[in-house]
C-alpha cells in the first residue's frame, strides 16, 4: 500500500537541460566519426601494386592475339591455369608473360607501364611481387576446381569484374589479422550487395547451403 | 552428435601387429607430413609432441618365451560420442559424418585442454611453445602449405591426413569423376609403412580391404567397450596382444586363437 503514496520520482527530477544534450551530442558525433571514417581508415594499410596490369587489354581479342579459348572463361584459364594435379596456380608466373613479352628491348605496344614491366621484370628474369586481393587466411582450404568446374560457377560470383578491369585498385590490408579488405568487404556496416563483395566464412557457407551443398559446411572441408 | 551413418564415406584404418616391426617409420612420415614441430631436446618426451605413437608392450614372460608387440597408435576418430567433440567448449572439435573424420580446426582452439582430458586414448597435445622449426638446418623449407601449422596454445592430433583427401578429390575433379578409387586417399602412415601393416580405406565400403579386414575375428578396437567406435582396428593373433586393448576382469576376455588361454 506504501507504495500509493509514493512520490513518484519522474515528477520530481528537473527539466535536463539544453546544455546536456549538447555534451553528449559533443561526445555522441566525434565517437561516432572515429569509429566509423576513421578507424577504418587507419585499420587498412595501402599498397600498390608492383606494376599496372589490365585485364581489358589482354582481354581484347582485337589488341591482343594469342589468349587461347572459346569461352570468356576458358580465356581466364588460359592464364590461371589448373595444374595437372587440379590445383589451382593462381596468378600466373613470369614464363606465361615471356610467351609474348619475350625480349626486354622491344615492347608490344606503346604504353609506359609495359616498359616498367620490361625493363623491371622481364630483363631480369624477376618475378613480380603481386599482392593477391583475394588470398585467404592460411588455415582456409579452397578449390577452383571443385567450384569452377564441377559447380559450374563464374569467376564473376567471387570475383566481380576484376577480370574486366583496366586499373589495379591499391591492395588494402587489415593492420590487425593481415587479411586483404576483399575478404571483410569494404562496406563497414557489412551490407553486402553483390555475391563478391566480401568472403568471410559465413559467405562460403551461405553459397554451399543454397546451392544443397550443405555436406560442404563442416569445418575440414575448408579449414586445413 | 545422435547422427549415424547412413550413406557417405566412413574413412578408417586397420593395423596388423603382427606385422609391425615398430620401426617408426609412421611416426617419422606423420610428422614430416603434418608440420609437426620440434623441440629444441627432442628425447624430452613429456613436451614433445607426436600425433602417431608408438608403444611397446611385453607379454611379461622370462626367456625364451618372452614377446614384443607394438602399437602404433594414431587418433582413433571415434564414431559414437567421440569425447573430445562432446566436451569442446569452442566447437573448435568436430566430427564430419560424410567422411568421418573428426576435425581440429586450431585457430578456433581455446587451450582449455578439456579433450585432452576427455580423450580415453591420449591421442591428443598441447601447444606450449609456438611451432619451432630450426632456420638453418631446412627444416622449415620441408614445411607443407596443405597443413596450418600450430600456434602455441592449442591442441592438435592426427586428423588422417585430411588433406590428402582434398588433393586426391582435387585430382579426380579433373577427370570429372566425383568417386575416389581404393587407394587414391590413404594416410601418409600407411603409405610409409615398409610392411604394409596399415591399410586405410572406407569402412563403409564393402569392397574396400579394410571392410574386410575389420571384420576378422582376430580384429580389435581399443577400449571397445566404452562404446566410442574407434575407426582404427588392430589385428593380431596373439591372444596376450588383444588382451593388452582394454582392462579385464578375470574371466572376462575371450580368446579367440588358443580358448585354453
Ligand atoms: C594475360 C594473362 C591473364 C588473363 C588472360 C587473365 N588474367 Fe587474371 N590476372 C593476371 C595477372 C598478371 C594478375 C595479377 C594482377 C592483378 O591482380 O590483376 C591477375 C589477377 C587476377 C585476379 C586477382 C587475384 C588476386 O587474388 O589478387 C582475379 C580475380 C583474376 N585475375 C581473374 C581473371 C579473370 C576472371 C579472367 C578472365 C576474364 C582473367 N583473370 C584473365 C593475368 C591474367
Ligand atoms: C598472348 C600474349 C600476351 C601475354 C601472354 C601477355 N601479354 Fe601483356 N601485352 C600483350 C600485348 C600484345 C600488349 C600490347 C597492347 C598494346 O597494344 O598496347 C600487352 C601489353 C601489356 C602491358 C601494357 C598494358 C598497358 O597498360 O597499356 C603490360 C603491363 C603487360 N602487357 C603485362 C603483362 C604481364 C604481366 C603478363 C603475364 C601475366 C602479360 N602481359 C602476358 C600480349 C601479351
Ligand atoms: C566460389 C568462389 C570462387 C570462384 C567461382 C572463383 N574464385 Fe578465384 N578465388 C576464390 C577464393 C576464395 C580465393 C582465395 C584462395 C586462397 O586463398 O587459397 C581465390 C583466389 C583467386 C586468385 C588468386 C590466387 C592466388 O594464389 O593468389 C586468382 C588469380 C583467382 N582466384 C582467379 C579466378 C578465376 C580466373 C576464376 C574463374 C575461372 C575464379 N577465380 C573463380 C574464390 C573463387
Ligand atoms: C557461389 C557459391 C559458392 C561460394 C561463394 C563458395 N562455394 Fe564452395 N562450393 C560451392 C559448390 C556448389 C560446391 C560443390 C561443387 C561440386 O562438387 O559440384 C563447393 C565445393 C567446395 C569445396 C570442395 C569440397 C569437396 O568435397 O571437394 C570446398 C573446399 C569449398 N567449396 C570451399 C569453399 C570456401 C572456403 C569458400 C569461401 C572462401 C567457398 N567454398 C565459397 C559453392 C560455393
Ligand atoms: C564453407 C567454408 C567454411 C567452413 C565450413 C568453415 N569455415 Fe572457418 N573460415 C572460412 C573462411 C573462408 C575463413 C576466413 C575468412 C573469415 O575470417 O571469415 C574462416 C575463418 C575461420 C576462423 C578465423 C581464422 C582466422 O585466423 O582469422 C576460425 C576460428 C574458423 N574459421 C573456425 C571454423 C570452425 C570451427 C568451423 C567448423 C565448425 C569452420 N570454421 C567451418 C571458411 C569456412
Amino acid at each position: 500500500m506504501g507504495l500509493m503514496h509514493m512520490k513518484n520520482p519522474a515528477n520530481s527530477r528537473k527539466k535536463p537541460s539544453k546544455g546536456g544534450l549538447f555534451f553528449f551530442l559533443a561526445g555522441l558525433i566525434p565517437s561516432l566519426i572515429i569509429g566509423w571514417v576513421i578507424y577504418p581508415m587507419v585499420l587498412y594499410s595501402k599498397q600498390a601494386q608492383p606494376i599496372n596490369f589490365s585485364h581489358s587489354i589482354h582481354m581484347n581479342p582485337e589488341i591482343v592475339d594469342g589468349i587461347e579459348g572459346d569461352t570468356e572463361i576458358e580465356k581466364c584459364l588460359y592464364c590461371h591455369e589448373f595444374r595437372e594435379d587440379g590445383t589451382f596456380a593462381g596468378i600466373p608466373k613470369l614464363a606465361k608473360c615471356t610467351e609474348c613479352h619475350d625480349d626486354p628491348d622491344s615492347a608490344l605496344g606503346e604504353s609506359e607501364e609495359e616498359k616498367k614491366f620490361l625493363s623491371k621484370y622481364v630483363a631480369n628474369e624477376k618475378e613480380i611481387p603481386w599482392y593477391s586481393y583475394y588470398r585467404q587466411p592460411d588455415c582456409v582450404y579452397f578449390s577452383h576446381i571443385a567450384h569452377v568446374k564441377m559447380g559450374e560457377i563464374n569467376c564473376k560470383t567471387c570475383h566481380g569484374d576484376h577480370g574486366k578491369t583496366d586499373k589495379l585498385p591499391v591492395y588494402q590490408a587489415n593492420r590487425l589479422t593481415g587479411y586483404s579488405i576483399n575478404i571483410w568487404g569494404r562496406n563497414i556496416a557489412g551490407y553486402k550487395t553483390n555475391t563478391w563483395d566480401r568472403m568471410k566464412m559465413d559467405d562460403c557457407a551461405e553459397c554451399h547451403t543454397l546451392k544443397e551443398k550443405e555436406g560442404n559446411n563442416a569445418c575440414f572441408v575448408c579449414h586445413k | 552428435m545422435e547422427e549415424e551413418h547412413g550413406h557417405g564415406n566412413k574413412y578408417g584404418m586397420v593395423i596388423d601387429l603382427d606385422k609391425c616391426t615398430g620401426c617408426g617409420t609412421c611416426m617419422v612420415a606423420c610428422a614430416a607430413e603434418n608440420n609437426l614441430s620440434v623441440r629444441p631436446d627432442e628425447s624430452d618426451k613429456q613436451h614433445s609432441i607426436t600425433w602417431m605413437s608408438l608403444y611397446k608392450i611385453s607379454n611379461g614372460k622370462k626367456f625364451p618365451d618372452t614377446e614384443y608387440s607394438y602399437f602404433p597408435r594414431p587418433c582413433m576418430h571415434c564414431n559414437h560420442h567421440t569425447p573430445c567433440v562432446s566436451v569442446c567448449p569452442a566447437t573448435a572439435t568436430k566430427i564430419d559424418f560424410n567422411t568421418g573424420i573428426v576435425s581440429q580446426i586450431y585457430a578456433r582452439c581455446i587451450g582449455c585442454r578439456y579433450c585432452m582430458a576427455a580423450c580415453p586414448y591420449h591421442a591428443r597435445s598441447f601447444n606450449w611453445w609456438d611451432g619451432y622449426f630450426p632456420k638453418g638446418k631446412g627444416l622449415e623449407r620441408y614445411l607443407s602449405p596443405e597443413v596450418s601449422p600450430r600456434m602455441r596454445g592449442v591442441v592438435e592430433k592426427c586428423s588422417f591426413c585430411h588433406h590428402r583427401l582434398m588433393r586426391a578429390k582435387t585430382k579426380a575433379y579433373t577427370e570429372n569423376r566425383r568417386e575416389l578409387e581404393e587407394n587414391e586417399y590413404i594416410t601418409a602412415c600407411a603409405e610409409a609403412c615398409p610392411v604394409q601393416a596399415i591399410t586405410f580405406g572406407d569402412l563403409n565400403n564393402p569392397e574396400h580391404k579394410v571392410s574386410k579386414l575389420a571384420k576378422s575375428p582376430y580384429a580389435f578396437r581399443l577400449l571397445e567397450r566404452l562404446g566410442t567406435e574407434p575407426k582404427v582396428y588392430y589385428l593380431s593373433t596373439k591372444d596376450w596382444v588383444r588382451k593388452f586393448a582394454d582392462n579385464y576382469l578375470p574371466g572376462e576376455f575371450k580368446p579367440v586363437t588358443s580358448p585354453k588361454g
